[in-house]
């Protein structure tokens, strides 16, 4: 509640809007008490006095009454009659909405038909048919409105009862006996109670606009008696030769909807989790660089990452997910990067072409150099041009990674049109061959599917197909076979393998999986807390692993037919990357860590192509 | 698709019918005799005779509901006392005003709310979001009759630069500009609450699709920004706005009602008013049911466009 509080008043536009309504609810209290002139007192002499006139602060209406004491009163009939109906529809849309969802079955289908008859009509329809049967006044205004979102209530708080209803302590009130009326009395009203009061708070503002609006034409408050509606109808035929008297009215239930509207969204934003961890912010189209430190230099490989460092600022915490990595990858190679999951492999991989999502991530330093090009800090439009022309990603879960609303040869075709201006038969066409040359079977038919009707293995090749589009001379590939099964995943690895082989291509592979990268990848880099702790040939790193993490990993891979062999999981979690410990990462997982693995920089040495980052390593290299 | 949208209309039927039902039960919450309370002043002893004789209101609820019905369905709606002429008749005519206005109002609202909060979600917390996160949420708390009185005083009275109100101009009147003319400050006026809900959906709605992994993909593949935007995401985030326009058509529909009387435009609700206020009865009944008929047509044609954008909704 605090924590609520808190969050609310942090929201200044909320806070001013609850200083606004809690003000116009104090006056509005306070009227009978100060000293104001009786509202309905005509006096014709008076007639349309301007504001700020002797007496009249507001001025006076065509009947020579106190605007400012018509206000006050006004805007207290109308709270009360916007109030009453709130409580009204809560009151029996919530129990028609806890009967239906309590007792549900035939019961909620009956009830439930008529809400959504209900709700099929334009609101005030429905409100105009009441107050037309039952004749105009305030009473049945109030009738009318508050008919009218009954149905709101009612569906809003039987979908949270069929929640609770199903739950354990309702069985267990069953079975110690207490019958229908005690359970939903002390049982579910307590628990349903808080969603009913934000379900009135957001509605409330709508009632009190709704029977201003059918005072204002005229089905409402009936002379002399006024609501802020009428005031204003009434008002209506002088607007043009008097327009105050429209404006203090109009302007009364402008603010009292606008604040009511400000502290609602404040409620809304304080009880949503998903804003307060400010997720739903907008990744932008290429990764925030502030970039610190000296510009490593050029190398002569195809694709460079040097020292690269990619954070995530959330709040007043730096989570340093990659912290200095260098990699790099000739033509025509295939390089693995292993690690457990949040050990900075993906966000390294994403940081080339200034993917990562960002907000909350930053690149702080480092250089990828893609042909000596420096992408890093590059313009849009560059990255842009080499994104999946030069270099091309394959993700992981092609499901979420496909869009689902655009058949798979448009997505194809997008990606060739993007760089490549060809006419759309011919991009169908070239999206076709990109189906067959990955295998899809019966490609001609399956170009005009979308995601949804393909299989998970299919939409993976379509993922691929999708980075061959216009061969590219990198393809980063991040865990594409983690979501497949085993078959499929043999098929996939050496389709990738032949296309590295057959058009020169090099692939930086991420994964977790030793097995793949013993299959696939020429040297492997072993990734853990947001740095390489190791690397070399994929065999030499096999046979001889020098890191105590590296030699725990591939004991943690299950070997078929290698007898009982114990399956050593590594105890511990991988640190939390915003509050490294200083020293080797690994060290407190680690059963060969001494003194002095926990102080100082431990530094990546070896001799090329090998490198550990271990003072003690298991063997030397 | 055909099979779909015959589908959904058979749906649709049981609804009209809970409607007619609806409608028929709150008509007979009239206090005492329904004849005289439907004729009002119009009760002379002949026209109640003829009331009771045509309505059948002599009979038992059920036999009065069906005949009702069944006269609606052969498209007898009854006749207005007040106006002395079928009420279908006046309806129809009413409701080309109403949809001039309201069709306007709804388009406008579509259009210039989606384009706010695309703006506003692709320029998130920059000075355009802020300033349309501003106008949006004045746009919501101003009452729509509020705003059409306002505008009138503004650009009708001290501008002069529209007519005050009304559909035609009296003398002279009457070609297409003259009608825009009339219809720019209604139109603006009907739409600004609806544009205002739109625009917010709309944002929260890009915001929420731009954190996905296909966006990521797109901008992955090279698509220009532009069309990652207004392509990918939007597509994308109209499975959400969608529904909300429906929903939205009943609000745009149900304001009508206030702005037709601030404008004095001649439709479907400055008629249903004025028939409350004369307890012309026949003629409420009758428009309640064929606007709210109208609005059941609305929402599957909102469903049809939904399954149209959407191939994963099974037709």
């Amino acid at each position: 509640m605090n924590l609520f509080l808190k969050l609310l008043f942090r929201n200044r536009l909320a806070a001013m809007g609850a200083v606004v309504l809690g003000a116009i609810l104090l006056l509005v209290l306070l009227t009978p008490f100060l000293p104001l002139q009786d509202p309905d007192v005509t006096a014709t002499a008076d007639r349309f006095k301007r504001p700020f006139t002797e007496g009249h602060l507001l001025g006076t209406d065509h009947l020579g009454r106190d605007l400012l004491s018509r206000l006050l009163h006004g805007t207290r009939l109308s709270l009360a009659i916007g109030i009453a109906a709130a409580l009204i529809a809560a009151t029996i849309g919530s129990a028609i909405g806890i009967i239906a969802g309590y007792f549900g079955g035939r019961t909620d289908n009956i009830i439930m038909r008529g809400v959504d008859m209900l709700m099929a009509f334009p609101y005030i329809l429905l409100a105009l048919a009441i107050v037309a049967a039952l004749g105009p006044g305030l009473m049945n205004a109030l009738i009318a409105v508050a008919a009218v979102n009954v149905p709101f209530f009612a569906r809003n708080i039987r979908g949270i009862t069929v929640g609770l209803a199903g739950r354990e302590f309702i069985d267990a009130a069953r079975l110690a006996g207490m019958g229908h009326g005690r359970i939903i009395l002390t049982e579910l009203l307590p628990n349903v109670l808080p969603v009913i009061v934000i379900a009135m708070s957001t509605t409330v503002g709508w009632m009190i606009l709704e029977t201003a609006g059918l005072s204002f034409l005229g089905l409402g408050s009936q002379p002399p008696q006024a609501d802020l509606g009428s005031m204003l109808g009434e008002a209506r035929s002088a607007m043009i030769s008097h327009p105050h008297t429209s404006i203090v009215p109009g302007t009364m239930i402008f603010l009292i909807v606008m604040s009511i509207n400000l502290l609602g969204d404040g409620v809304r934003d304080a009880l949503d989790p998903r804003l307060r961890s400010g997720a739903l912010s907008r990744p932008r189209a290429t990764t925030l660089v502030e970039r610190q430190g000296e510009i490593p230099e050029e190398t002569d490989d195809l694709l460079a990452i040097k020292e690269l460092e990619t954070q995530f600022h959330v709040g007043n915490r730096i989570y340093r997910a990659v912290g200095g990595v260098s990699l790099a990858v000739k033509a025509g190679e295939c390089l693995g990067v292993i690690g457990e999951s949040g050990s900075g492999k993906s966000v390294t991989a994403l940081s080339v072409m200034g993917l990562v999502a960002s907000p909350p991530g930053v690149i702080t330093g480092g250089a990828v150099r893609f042909q000596g090009e420096d992408l890093i800090g590059a313009r849009y439009e560059t990255l842009r041009q080499k994104r999946g022309d030069r270099v091309a990603y394959i993700f992981q879960d092609p499901l979420s990674t496909l869009h689902p609303l655009y058949r798979v040869g448009q997505q194809l075709a997008e990606a060739i049109q993007s760089h490549h201006k060809v006419s759309n038969a011919e991009a169908r066409a070239r999206a076709i061959r990109l189906l067959q040359d990955v295998r899809i079977p019966n490609a001609e038919a399956r170009v005009d599917n979308y995601p949804h009707e393909m299989s998970g293995g299919m939409r993976q090749r379509v993922g691929i197909a999708m980075a061959l589009a216009n061969e590219p001379d990198v393809i980063i590939a991040d865990e594409p076979t983690t979501a497949l099964d085993v078959t499929v995943q043999a098929q996939i690895l050496s389709l990738l393998d032949d296309l590295r082989r057959d058009r020169g291509l090099a692939i930086i592979f991420i994964t977790h999986d030793f097995g793949v990268v013993a299959q696939l990848c020429d040297r492997v880099a072993v990734m853990y807390a947001g740095r390489i702790v190791e690397e070399g040939p994929t065999q030499a790193v096999l046979k001889a692993p020098a890191h105590p993490y590296t030699k725990r990993l591939i004991a943690c891979v299950p070997e078929l037919g290698g007898g009982r062999r114990a399956l050593a999981a590594i105890p511990g979690l991988p640190p939390v990357v915003d509050n490294l410990p200083e020293g080797c990462a690994f060290a407190p997982r680690c059963d060969k860590a001494q003194e002095n693995c926990r102080a100082g920089d431990v530094t990546l040495k070896g001799t090329a192509p090998r490198a550990v980052r271990c003072l003690y390593p298991e063997v030397a290299v | 698709m055909g099979g779909y949208i015959i589908k959904r209309l058979i749906s649709a039927i049981p609804v009209l019918l809970g409607i007619t039902i609806i409608v028929f039960l709150i008509m007979s919450l009239i206090p005492g005799d329904p004849a005289t309370a439907i004729l009002g002043s119009y009760a002379t002893p002949e026209n109640v005779e003829k009331l009771n004789r045509d309505l059948g209101l002599d009979k038992p609820m059920v036999q009065r509901y069906v005949i009702w019905l069944g006269n609606m369905l052969t498209g007898d709606l009854g006749r207005s006392f007040s106006l002395n002429r079928p009420v279908l008749d006046e309806i129809l005519e009413r409701f080309n005003a109403t949809m001039i206005l309201a069709g306007t109002a709804f388009v406008l609202c579509a259009l210039l709310g989606i384009l706010a909060g695309v703006v506003s979600a692709a320029r998130q917390y920059g000075l355009g979001d802020k300033a349309i996160t501003f106008v949006v949420l004045v746009g919501i708390s101003v009452p729509s009759f509020f705003l059409g009185m306002m505008m009138i005083l503004l650009f009708a009275v001290n501008l002069r630069w529209l007519p005050v109100s009304g559909m035609y101009a009296i003398y002279g009147g009457g070609d297409l500009p003259d009608l825009l003319k009339h219809l720019i400050m209604p139109a603006l006026a009907l739409a600004a609450v609806a544009t205002g809900v739109i625009a917010r959906l709309s944002r929260s709605a890009m915001l929420e699709v731009l954190r996905q992994d296909y966006i990521r993909t797109a901008r992955a593949k090279g698509v220009p920004e532009r069309r990652v935007i207004m392509g990918h995401a939007l597509r994308a985030a109209m499975v959400s706005i969608i529904p909300v326009l429906g929903i939205q058509a009943g609000f745009v529909l149900s304001g009508a009602v206030y702005i037709e009387i601030v404008f004095q435009w001649p439709g479907v609700g400055r008629m249903l008013v004025d028939a409350i206020l004369k307890r012309d009865l026949l003629l409420v009944q009758g428009g309640v049911v064929f606007v709210a008929a109208c609005y059941v047509l609305f929402n599957i044609a909102v469903d049809v466009a939904q399954s149209l954008l959407d191939p994963r909704i099974k037709t």
